[in-house]
């Protein structure tokens, strides 16, 4: 009895050891890419080729996404509002929610399982078929040369697609709102800009999805450079990508709000 | 050319999670001549390679590299060395997402400035001392195991390195290509005069073009000798390994408790 | 992919981007009405200022000419004081009124500006003296009882 007890402590010692020192690599590791960072701007190709990969093909996802969320949000606000008789509020209520939330975190949470999950792939499969390795017996140093380009594009993408995401989404609003339902279409918009302040809800905004951008592609190219160089390894490094970098968004954007919009 | 053998390894031990990976090994690899390390799968041939690269650093004991000593170098220096090593990767580790052309081309372009008509001419030369010049414009997918090592062997001797390690060169290839990998091994070897190292547990292939070869077991050097003497030798580990017996020094039980007490045990209890 | 291609394509993801943040921008914030341009800053203190808060509303004729800047308590006369950033381009008359107005029944209160007659116009970091605190629905609903209460007196 007294064995099991120090055994399954041991084990839940080890576990959460093996945490933070994983915890502490991938600081480590990101400093790195920061130091590295150099090849990614100097040869602004390398960046670009990503970009294209993890922002351009994420358009169609986003866009579409968007569209519906914001859809979606015109019914749901609408119906709420009208038993108010404040149904001209919806522009307000559909800008609102999208800026501040909705654009930057589910944008990340699709970025996260679209293009964080193929990063941690690509990467994982580059170390476990050894190009990593041979890369650097090369004398390139696959951090500068595979990773920061990398991480600079997800950081670059990142608040684009959320700015995108929620442009779709009042579109989205505006489409059931005003061309469906029939909410006053002048209302709608002067409403949604007497309160939707610049600084206080699109930069605070975009911040979010800056942050959300680095947490994502932070999480997505450690996991495929520590994934072990199997097929499971690989799998394992890309569930644990999207669950990793979910969990990060969703408790980023907690602290980020409150912090941001604590007096309002 | 100085004297000095181009690789020399004292007294290298390395250890890996406190498990010895590497005991007490003593090697030479001098310049011109094609070595081979040879031994079973795990042994710590690969190991021993990635410690001549500088990618993982000895627990005691050195590895010396045209005169440096490989772990001391400062990170700019060890790169500095690669450029000077070559090395061909078991599966041929050529970059998934560049064409042939572009992954010949790679080291050039990440360290020299050459124009780009140059490297044109330089890549060209270099598939077609591979025979694969026609296949410049596929994608790694594309190739067959054995144009994929080709195309990776190419890429390896873009910058003319002083020494090429091979890393399990003829794996999983049929015995034409073998042939052929192994006749380029050495024609590039004679032709850039530099040295050579092939790690290796295909013992027929390695020993006709050879120079010289050690044998590895559990992390130690066991033997050493031209191939003739490699051919003759009585000692009964080389012999289980060069002529493929099955039970020898190296049992073929994984170890386990006796197989009776293993089955009447179960009774017993 | 070729490079050209490859160019293109990521240009046009990165302008659509930035003009879906320019529409953000313009379109649905109000970056083009009141964060551009100069402010000057008028000071009004009110009795109550019920659930007014920073970065509300001020408006003249139901039009958006500033925003509060800052709420504060005067600890010696017990009043709030509501410092408001109005746009350099609206000069109001000495003897306007400030009021707390609520927008609808439950939304959001801003600060109404009733304009007088006076020829001189407020200088910057001048104090509106006449102001009309928030109404606190509260008190308006103890108010109404209360009068019905008296009502109910009377014709007995």
């Amino acid at each position: 009895m007294l064995e099991q007890t120090a055994t399954l402590l041991r084990g839940l010692g080890r576990r959460v050891t093996g945490r933070i020192w994983r915890l502490g690599f991938a600081s480590r590791f990101l400093l790195a890419t920061l130091l590295y960072s150099g090849t990614s701007f100097r040869r602004f190709f390398l960046t670009i080729r990503e970009i294209y990969f993890t922002g351009v093909l994420s358009l169609i996802i986003i866009l579409v996404s968007g569209l519906f969320v914001g859809m979606v949000l015109g019914l749901q606000g609408y119906d709420t509002l009208q038993r108010y008789g404040s149904s001209e509020a919806l522009g307000i209520l559909v800008a609102l929610s999208l800026v501040r939330e909705l654009g930057p975190v589910v944008a990340a949470l699709l970025f996260a399982s679209r293009a964080g999950s193929a990063i941690t792939a690509e990467i994982g499969l580059m170390k476990a078929t050894e190009q990593l390795s041979a890369m650097e017996m090369m004398a390139v140093n696959p951090i500068a040369r595979v990773v920061a380009p990398r991480f600079w594009a997800g950081v670059i993408s990142m608040p684009l697609l959320a700015a995108l995401f929620s442009a779709m989404g009042i579109f989205g609003g505006y489409l059931v709102g005003v061309v469906l339902i029939g909410v006053d279409e002048g209302s709608f918009w002067s409403q949604m800009q007497a309160s939707v302040d610049f600084r206080e809800d699109i930069v605070n905004g975009v911040i979010k999805s800056v942050v959300f951008g680095i947490l994502v592609t932070w999480i997505a190219v450690f996991e495929g450079y520590d994934s072990e160089p199997t097929a499971e390894g690989v799998s394992g490094a890309t569930t644990r990508t999207v669950v990793t970098s979910s969990l990060a968004i969703l408790a980023a954007d907690f602290v980020l709000t409150a912090f941001m919009f604590r007096g309002v | 050319m100085s004297n000095e053998p181009l690789v020399k390894i004292s007294d290298l031990n390395f250890t890996y999670d406190r498990r010895p990976v590497l005991t007490g090994i003593n090697m030479t690899i001098p310049r011109g001549k094609v070595v081979a390390i040879m031994g079973q799968s795990g042994c710590g041939k690969t190991t021993t390679l990635r410690l001549i690269g500088g990618q993982l650093r000895p627990t005691q004991g050195e590895v010396r590299f045209n005169g440096q000593i490989v772990h001391e170098l400062d990170a700019d220096a060890l790169y500095q060395a690669r450029r000077r090593m070559g090395m061909l990767f078991q599966f041929g580790a050529l970059f998934t997402d560049m064409s042939v052309f572009d992954n010949v081309a790679f080291q050039m372009r990440e360290h020299t400035n050459l124009p780009e008509e140059m490297i044109r001419d330089l890549v060209l030369l270099k598939l077609n001392a591979v025979g694969l010049r026609g296949a410049r414009n596929l994608m790694p997918s594309e190739l067959s195991g054995g144009m994929a090592r080709r195309v990776a062997l190419a890429r390896a001797i873009t910058l003319d390195p002083l020494l090429m390690m091979y890393d399990e060169p003829f794996t999983g290839l049929d015995p034409i290509t073998m042939g052929v990998i192994g006749k380029l091994i050495r024609q590039l070897n004679d032709a850039l005069g530099g040295s050579s190292i092939i790690v290796t547990h295909d013992v027929q292939e390695s020993l006709q073009i050879v120079d010289y070869v050690y044998f590895m077991a559990d992390g130690k050097v066991v033997a050493e000798g031209t191939p003739d003497e490699i051919r003759a030798s009585d000692k009964a580990y080389v012999h289980q390994f060069v002529w493929g017996e099955m039970d020898g020094p190296v049992p073929f039980q994984y170890p386990s408790e006796p197989y009776r007490q293993q089955i009447f045990g179960m009774a017993h209890a | 992919m070729n490079r050209m291609t490859l160019d293109l394509w990521v240009g046009v993801f990165v302008a659509i981007g930035l003009g879906a943040l320019l529409f953000l921008g313009l379109k649905v914030g109000n970056l083009a009405t009141t964060s551009t341009g100069e402010t000057y800053v008028l000071k009004a203190n009110f009795d109550n200022i019920g659930g007014l808060k920073v970065r509300a509303p001020v408006k003249s004729a139901g039009v958006v000419v500033g925003r509060v800047g800052d709420i504060r308590l005067d600890a010696e006369r017990y009043e709030a004081v509501v410092t408001m950033n109005i746009g350099s381009q609206y000069k109001f008359p000495r003897d306007t009124f400030a009021k707390i107005r609520t927008s609808g029944l439950l939304g959001e209160q801003y600060i109404g500006l009733a304009v007088g007659g006076d020829i001189e116009v407020f200088k910057p970091g001048d104090a509106i003296k006449k102001t009309e605190s928030a109404m606190v629905l509260e008190d308006l609903v103890g108010q109404f009882l209360f009068d019905k209460a008296a009502e109910g007196n009377d014709k007995k």
